[in-house]
């Protein structure tokens, strides 16, 4: 019986043929098996005396089993495993990678960075009322503010809807539509007349913040904007005020970025990313003019807003360094194919 | 606007160069784009010659002359090939050694057989203006002075831009203040010296009458009178350079004196033919169908709605904006009228708009002129003209209205508040002093504070505390970081959009965001009837192209153009998607307009938006080619209708959202491979998904078989629940079970899987199609449908009656509802 097993066993070939061996010489209908269930109907006098030959017997097949396993598995790893080797590097990328678009992605992102400080996301119509996009934001009607605008009338220059000229009136949207205190931003598509080129589109995407609360200043709104650059673009990049106008927000500034490549020293040698200025233009920002918080029905002597908002294209060019704009406008998928779903 | 360097500092006298008094201007707030010299590439000196003499060459094939021309300490013989000059006039003269822009020295050398020693130079050889016509003669000067005092050599030009609320800087007299009060010197203002300049009229004229006939279209307005004026008098030397490296044109003197006292003052004036005027001289409103020819020599129809300046016989000018040809100043001009007036900004501003002028005179009145310069730049105007062009001084007649002073109670601790910082109350007053405000303590705290009459812009608190801090400077504010109240992170629509973005990325789909424009053409090429309600869209005024002045009422034009790119950049296969705004039905004209003195009610707002059309947000796909290009696993895999629509169904998953697909005809669609997209739920059809018609895929030069979706994302979204609620699921053994059905084809595969589970309850934990057979071993007109079944019970393995049971209730039920038979 040990015998047979032991033979069986170390003339199977491979591990399919040691479980078929196995089933016969050790699985529950074996000469063994059978033998061991025997055990119960012998006189106890004998039990003692088989039932320790059968174990030493099962455990001779035991042993026999198992290494005839190990050595067929040893077998199969060196050997049949190894014969059905492939070669790794020949492309399996039989499906297609996707891309976002940077721009969407690059929106997602700043917004995340005013979620983590508690803002939240507000948003508004791209066709929209023209009190929302000019009058509420202290544009008056015929100044040369609202004019510079380049702004897509629809259906009639005195239709009273725009294209919106800037993400603002979501601005005025909030205010009128949030409890107080206000702290949003808006990313969205914003519309001028412009030709496209390497550094202009007429449709592309602006980031507005706001924030109307008790007691802001503008030394909030230039903490704000610093996380933001430190954030986006790294701590060495701080950013620059200059004075500047904007209807809707009183006192009113530019902000610039300090120049990636020359770090704001470009003494040496003119500098070709900023022109020799070491710095970059960025976007605008400013306290909210309280003729916009009347026009929303806040008190301005009560609250402050500070507000600000920055070109999404330009900032994509900066981190990016895309250095023409049609790239981001025309969808060749060699474009967004690089940025995958981040920027 | 482009500003000499020395004028600045005619007025604020500091000493810095161009580039330090710019950044200091950038500081203040005003942006200085270039910094250019005045005949950069000039080295040397240039000299005032007199001509002695001319011989005129006239063997060579183009007019030369042979001059001697004495240049204060020696006569040079020159050879000149222009000829606009003649003996004993002034010109300016390069001398050996002094090198000319481009990098060119002059030398003595021979040429047309003489020795010229020397170059009579021309304004463009200079690099000082356009003018190569002729070399530069000049008067009012001798041989031998330094001709690069004269002409502004080696001066600095800045060129300014001003934002719209500083009207008062596009004047040397602006930014001088701003110059003066950056580095600290005295402002010598020169609108506190003009007028008394002039001195008093000539008695024994009467000056002419001027009236104002509406006072809000006009505060003020002024007319001096001169008579005896040269008209053959040349405009000074520097008054020609300032005007040049301003960028604008010497004319004729008594409007380059115009122009030089609008640029240094900042209010425009206007110089009529005092003989070409009749009777008294008024603004008032344009009759409707009256005509005047403006100076650009078109005849302008005026309205009502115009302002004009008039004289007895009609309009002679559009106000601040640009006089009448038949009144201008000729060759023959003796006598002249000086006018200038103030017109707020709401005036210029409209007939600058309706006759699509913008002239120097009506940038300056939009942006806010001085409300009490116009007599003192009509002063400046005469003494100039006097001074140049002789003639004498017969007075002014004026009429204004009564001025209103805008009074700003003035919270001095208003400025520390809003910067963030300490500015103390002494540094608040200096830089009030700084713009020339004046101002009186009221209490302890607060200031009256009155604006200068040239910052019409300062009207409330929070213009002066931008004043007093970008004075003390914007560099010096401190940076801290609000805490803003804890936010409730995005919304489910917000979190949506970005789960459907990188749920398509992920399936190998690129996401583009198309320009929103479309013309009928994109609708005529997606084959939609006139009926179609895509057909209705809001229509730009402007566009950018006249074949697209429809806002998008479908994203698939702008998907097709732009696989159309790529495909034309040679990439065939593609799967591309966007999400986006389209905009359905035409904007309703809202004449409600809440003003801006408060808030407009919650009803008003809600009716002010019934302007705007329906602007849901959409999600496209298009794919053309191969989804698996060929490779080493084998053929490609082309891409078919089910692509595009799984992709919309891949969505609706991952939203939880059950769809219902059925056929249909949309008419982009290849008719029988299309589906209309349905919410199971509710109902709404949110779009369709299938097989482009190949006249699409033809008229986008789009690869055979293209496919594309769209569907109406903001209803998907609606219809999503907000949570999922976790399953219960039995881990009971899997009884699988196969049926193979054949019925008359049109049974849509839905149909039966329906039936189905309508047999199985809730014994049925998934149901798939797995085979579709039509052919010989089927009857005509029927098919087979191979649904493969997994079978669990609650709680117990399932019996093999139960599933016997089960079995024959699906087939009888299949039998009952579609005549279906098991195969």
């Amino acid at each position: 019986m040990v015998v047979d097993a032991i033979a069986a066993f170390s003339t199977a070939a491979d591990l399919e043929s040691l479980k078929v061996a196995r089933l016969t010489h050790f699985g529950d209908r074996s000469a063994i098996s059978l033998a061991n269930r025997e055990i119960g109907a012998l006189p106890p006098a004998a039990k003692a005396e088989v039932g320790k030959r059968i174990g030493e017997a099962k455990a001779r097949i035991k042993d026999a089993l198992e290494s005839r396993e190990a050595e067929l598995t040893q077998i199969r790893d060196n050997e049949v495993l190894l014969s059905e080797k492939v070669d790794v590097s020949v492309p399996v990328d039989r499906l297609k990678r996707g891309a976002r678009h940077p721009l969407t992605t690059l929106m997602e992102r700043l917004s995340d960075v005013f979620i983590a400080m508690g803002y939240e996301i507000a948003e508004g119509p791209e066709l929209e009322l023209e009190w929302a996009n000019f009058d509420a934001l202290n544009f008056p009607k015929n100044h040369p503010a609202r004019l510079m605008q380049d702004t897509f009338f629809v259906e009639s220059p005195d239709s009273g809807v725009v294209l919106r000229t800037h993400t603002s009136p979501i601005q005025v949207r909030a205010m009128l539509e949030r409890e107080l205190p206000i702290y949003v931003v808006a990313p969205g598509r914003v519309f001028r007349t412009d030709e496209l080129d390497a550094t202009h589109t007429p449709v592309f995407h602006q980031i507005e913040g706001l924030a109307v609360d008790k007691g802001l200043s503008m030394a909030d709104l230039r903490g704000t904007l610093n996380h933001l650059a430190h954030v986006m673009f790294g701590p060495q990049i701080d950013i620059r005020w200059r004075p500047s106008f904007f209807p809707f927000t009183e006192p009113s500034a530019e902000v610039d970025l300090k120049c990636f490549v020359c770090l704001g020293d470009s003494s040496a040698v003119e500098c070709r990313a900023c022109g020799g200025e070491g710095w970059i233009e960025w976007g605008g920002c400013g306290m909210v003019n309280p003729k916009v918080l009347r026009a929303v029905g806040i008190d301005p002597d009560v609250y402050s807003g500070f507000a600000f908002g920055m070109g999404i294209e330009r900032t994509l060019m900066f981190r990016s360094g895309v250095s023409d704009m049609r790239d981001m406008v025309e969808g060749d998928i060699r474009f967004t194919g690089a940025f995958g779903l981040e920027v | 606007m482009k500003l000499p360097l020395s004028w600045i500092k005619e007025f604020a006298p500091v000493q810095e160069s161009g580039r330090v008094v710019a950044q200091a201007l950038i500081n203040a707030g005003l942006e200085v784009e270039s910094v250019d010299t005045v005949g950069e590439g000039i080295d040397g000196t240039l000299v005032i010659g007199r001509v002695l003499e001319i011989e005129e060459l006239t063997e060579f094939k183009k007019p030369i002359r042979w001059c001697q021309v004495d240049i204060g300490t020696q006569i040079r013989g020159i050879v000149c090939g222009a000829s606009n000059f003649s003996v004993g006039e002034h010109v300016v003269v390069a001398e050996p050694g002094v090198t000319l822009p481009g990098d060119f020295t002059i030398t003595s050398r021979e040429t047309y057989g003489h020795v010229s020693d020397g170059m009579i130079c021309s304004e463009r050889e200079l690099g000082l203006g356009p003018d190569h016509a002729g070399i530069m003669v000049l008067s009012d000067v001798e041989p031998g002075q330094d001709a690069n005092e004269l002409l502004g050599i080696g001066d600095q030009v800045l060129d300014i831009a001003i934002t719209p609320d500083r009207g008062y800087a596009l004047s040397v007299r602006g930014i001088a203040r701003e110059v003066a009060t950056a580095f600290g010197a005295d402002l010598r203002d020169p609108a506190s010296h003009f007028e008394p300049e002039l001195g008093a009229p000539n008695t024994g004229t009467t000056p002419r009458d001027c009236v104002i006939e509406d006072f809000s279209a006009c505060e003020l307005l002024t007319l001096r009178t001169i008579n005896g004026f040269n008209p053959d008098a040349l405009t000074p030397r520097y008054m020609v350079g300032r005007l040049q490296a301003a960028g604008m044109r010497s004319i004729s003197l008594a409007v380059d004196v115009t122009n030089y006292v609008m640029l240094e003052l900042g209010q425009p004036t206007h110089a009529f033919d005092l003989d070409k005027l009749e009777g008294a001289v008024r603004v008032r409103r344009a009759e409707s169908g009256e005509k005047l020819e403006t100076l650009d020599h078109v005849e302008r129809i005026l309205s009502p709605r115009d302002t004009v300046i008039a004289d007895s016989r009609g309009p002679i000018a559009l106000a601040g904006t640009m006089g009448g040809l038949a009144t201008e100043i000729d060759a023959n001009t003796i006598n002249i009228a000086i006018e200038a007036a103030f017109f707020p900004a709401s005036t210029v501003a409209g007939n600058s708009r309706r006759h699509k002028i913008s002239s120097e005179a009506s940038r300056r009145f939009e942006r806010g002129v001085d409300r009490e310069l116009a007599p003192v730049a009509s002063a400046r105007v005469c003494a100039l003209l006097i001074e140049h062009g002789g003639g004498t001084y017969a007075g002014m007649s004026a009429v204004e209205s009564p001025m209103s002073e805008t009074v700003i109670e003035f919270d001095l601790g208003l400025s520390t508040r809003t910067a963030g910082m300490t500015i103390d109350h002494a540094t608040v007053i200096e830089k009030l002093d700084a713009i020339g405000a004046t101002h009186e303590p009221r209490g302890p705290e607060t200031l009256l504070v009155t604006a200068p009459s040239w910052r019409p812009d300062l009207t409330q608190p929070a213009d002066l505390v931008e004043e007093v801090v970008r004075l003390v400077g914007y560099e010096k504010l401190p940076s801290t970081l609000p805490s803003a109240p804890a936010g409730r992170g995005l919304t489910f629509e917000q979190r949506t959009r970005r789960r459907v973005g990188n749920l398509l990325a992920g399936r190998g789909l690129h996401e583009i965001r198309a320009y929103p424009f479309i013309g009928s053409a994109d609708l005529d090429a997606l084959r939609l009837p006139e009926s179609d309600p895509r057909r209705s869209s809001p229509t730009l005024v402007n566009p950018l192209s006249e074949l697209a002045p429809k806002m998008r009422s479908t994203l698939l034009p702008g998907l097709l153009s732009v696989a159309a790119r790529n495909v034309g950049r040679g990439e065939n296969d593609l799967a591309l998607f966007e999400i986006g705004s389209v905009f359905l039905g035409r904007v309703n004209k809202s004449n409600l307009d809440p003003g801006v003195e408060s808030k407009p009610s919650d009803q008003a707002w809600v009716d002010m938006q019934q302007a705007l059309p329906a602007q849901p947000e959409h999600l496209g796909v298009v794919f053309c080619g191969a989804v698996e290009s060929a490779g080493v696993w084998g053929s490609p895999r082309l891409v078919s209708w089910r692509d595009s629509l799984d992709a919309v169904m891949a969505v609706a998953d991952e939203l939880g959202i059950a769809l219902e697909i059925r056929s249909a005809s949309d008419p982009s669609f290849h008719p029988g491979r299309c589906a209309q997209v349905t919410l199971a739920k509710a109902g709404d059809v949110i779009g369709f998904a299938g097989e482009l018609h190949p006249s699409i895929v033809e008229d986008w030069n789009l690869p055979k078989r293209s496919c594309a979706a769209e569907v109406d994302l903001t209803k998907l979204m609606s219809a999503a629940p907000r949570s999922t609620v976790a399953p219960a699921f039995s881990n009971s053994p899997l009884a699988k079970e196969d049926l193979a059905f054949v019925v008359e084809r049109r049974y849509p595969a839905t149909e039966v899987e329906a039936i189905i589970r309508e047999a199985t309850g809730d014994l049925l934990e998934a149901i798939r199609l797995f085979d579709v057979y039509e052919g010989d071993q089927i009857p005509p007109s029927h098919k087979s449908l191979a649904y493969s079944l997994r079978l669990r019970s609650e709680g117990h393995t399932l019996s093999a009656e139960q599933l016997h049971n089960l079995r024959d209730r699906i087939i009888s039920l299949v039998a009952e509802r579609v005549g279906g038979t098991l195969r």
